[in-house]
């Protein structure tokens, strides 16, 4: 299907050894200290390291829900006019499958991750740990991937296993080093 | 020595009248005269001599500063698309169908934001490189344009683009709304391999996560491998400072990696063993198969031409002899070949290449036409130096269903109606 040069790999492997081993800079790189790296790093992967204290459940996530994104996702995360966040489950394979948080996300990580960067939409970086992990209870259990009484925190939220998940590949293939 | 030769004795190459390439490059002079008139964005001349023009009978506008296109031409524009309820989410495309030649101009580059563009004061802004690290690291914007930069001509495109030829209907749009999500540039940056190495990379580190300083945080999961081997990040486009819609001060440049990847504002690096899984990799930037199963993490922007002049929403004027005019790139390499079509795909001749033919850039094809105004289909089909070859819609489709929504890069087929209406249609 994606064939890959011969030529460009061999390109690729001699470009590696150049640059790591040989081109040099100036050195000046700043040493970061353990709070400034603790300060910016907000990114959360699918082991949930990072994620911070505090806990949320369902009804608590549909609270702030309709005070702060009912607006662009609808009543319930139907939808409209931004992205549906709910249902969708048995369409992928449809003509027009709906892609959600329920039919299609493969890790509730990524929903923490996601919203506490860059969500609500005008006033990003102003949810709470609390509020964040309530919001996604709230959408975790209008999907029925989790029951309207899970607490979610630091610990139990990386264990949601979403539905989909095991329906994703990689199509990334590591470079054969010469 | 070539004798000058009639149109009808010129060497046909393919059926419907495509002509030999050399066409334009040995006659070209002499019958692009009589040709130019013909060419679709033609004025007529209201002030024909003797008549003194008034821009000769007084000085011209003095220097200045930063320099404006003719005010003739502003009518090319991006085409604007925002989300709804947004001014700076969506995307915008490029004209590509109002362009010549291969680098798109910076005011023309295409833009998809996911929070809109942020106002960065370099001063303020660094970049931090930390994670499965020797040495936590941050750069200012000064300290990185003291380290060695190199310069690539390279195409970016977002992987959405053509997405809506997958649709039931041929969208009837011009060449720049339906495949304009594609630009080419001077690219010039710090390779990120040295600051990679400055900070010392664990042997565990094989991938990192790049994050953006506008308000949607943008993040995505790079290989460690690509980020060591081309991956630059990146301080000028087309010789000047970005642009502020390109990441101003700085961007992650992963050459002909989808757009998406291509992070801009880059505040962040973070290394990583495994990917991150974010929002846009995951839930967006993934393909569905018709089997329900979905591919993350396809990279590469597949090998694509689109012949931009004669294109969808243009007319002809009148039967005669037309350059077609298109671009041809792929992630995977230098463009090989391109071929053209006038009769729907039944027979093929191959288009000059306009050099340099650079890897993962932009190409400029032509290929002269005589069109005898019958209904013709026009069609381009790409070949890289890997071997790819740019599939038909029908059997792309066949492969990977109706349902995706990225990487389509199937032929485009334009067809000319005897009136001389170019428009989207599948064949």
């Amino acid at each position: 299907m994606r064939k890959v040069s011969l030529v460009a790999m061999v390109a690729c492997g001699s470009a590696w050894l150049c640059t790591v081993s040989g081109q040099e800079g100036p050195g000046l790189g700043v040493p970061a200290t353990a709070e400034q790296v603790a300060g910016w790093d907000v990114s959360i992967g699918p082991d949930g390291a990072g994620l911070p204290p505090g806990s949320g459940t369902a009804a608590a996530g549909k609270t702030v829900y309709e005070a702060k994104c009912v607006a662009c996702h609808g009543v319930d995360g139907a939808g409209r006019p931004n992205d549906q966040l709910v249902g969708g489950q048995g369409t992928l394979r449809d003509a027009a499958p709906i892609r959600t948080i329920g039919s299609y996300w493969p890790y509730a990580t990524t929903l923490f991750d996601y919203m506490r960067r860059a969500m609500p939409y005008v006033t990003p970086h102003s949810l709470t740990a609390d509020e964040t992990y309530a919001l996604t209870a709230y959408l975790l259990a209008l999907n029925g991937v989790i029951e309207q009484s899970t607490v979610l925190n630091a610990t139990t939220l990386p264990q949601v296993v979403m539905p989909n998940r095991g329906n994703f590949d990689s199509a990334y293939r590591e470079p054969r080093r010469r | 020595m070539r004798k000058n030769v009639g149109l009808d004795s010129l060497e046909r190459v393919a059926g419907n009248g495509l002509l030999h390439r050399r066409l334009f490059l040995r006659q070209g002079a002499a019958l692009l005269g009589a040709a130019g008139a013909t060419v679709l964005t033609a004025r007529s001349a209201q002030a024909a001599p003797p008549d003194l023009p008034a821009w000769m009978q007084a000085p011209g506008a003095p220097m200045s500063g930063y320099g404006n296109r003719a005010t003739y031409e502003s009518g090319v524009q991006r085409l604007v698309n925002a989300q709804p309820g947004t001014t700076g989410s969506g995307g915008s495309r490029t004209p590509i169908e109002s362009l010549e030649g291969i680098i798109t101009p910076s005011s023309l580059h295409f833009e998809r934001h996911h929070s809109g563009v942020p106002d960065i004061d370099p001063d303020q802004h660094q970049v931090l490189l930390h994670g499965l690290v020797e040495r936590p690291l941050l750069f200012s914007m000064n300290a990185l344009a003291r380290y060695p930069l190199v310069s690539r001509i390279q195409f970016l495109e977002c992987s959405g683009n053509s997405g809506g030829n997958n649709g039931a209907e041929p969208p009837q749009q011009t060449a720049g709304g339906i495949h304009g999500l594609v630009s080419c540039s001077d690219w010039t940056g710090v390779p990120l391999a040295i600051l990679l190495e400055e900070a010392g990379v664990k042997p565990e580190g094989k991938w990192l996560l790049a994050e953006g300083a506008d308000a949607a945080g943008m993040s995505r999961s790079v290989p460690m491998a690509k980020a060591m081997d081309d991956a630059v990040l990146a301080l000028y486009q087309n010789g000047e400072r970005l642009r502020p819609e390109q990441g101003y001060p700085v961007r992650l440049f992963l050459p002909g990696y989808e757009g998406n990847m291509n992070v801009k504002w880059l505040r962040r690096i973070k290394v990583t063993a495994e990917p991150t899984m974010t929002k846009d990799e995951t839930s967006k930037y993934s393909d569905l198969q018709p089997n329900g199963r979905a591919l993350l993490f396809t990279f590469p922007m597949d090998v694509k031409s689109v012949i931009t002049s004669p294109s969808g929403m243009q007319k002809m004027q009148g039967p005669g002899l037309y350059q077609i005019s298109g671009i041809a790139w792929s992630g995977f390499g230098r463009i090989r070949r391109v071929e053209v079509s006038a009769d729907g795909g039944k027979s093929w001749g191959p288009a000059a290449l306009d050099g340099p033919v650079l890897p993962k850039a932009l190409v400029r094809f032509r290929m002269p036409w005589r069109w005898d105004g019958s209904p013709s289909v026009l069609q381009s089909r790409a070949i890289d130096e890997a071997g790819n070859v740019q599939p038909a819609r029908t059997a792309l489709l066949t492969e990977r269903g109706t349902q995706f929504r990225y990487h389509y890069h199937a032929i485009q087929s334009w067809g000319v109606a005897a009136a001389g209406e170019v428009s989207n249609v599948y064949a």
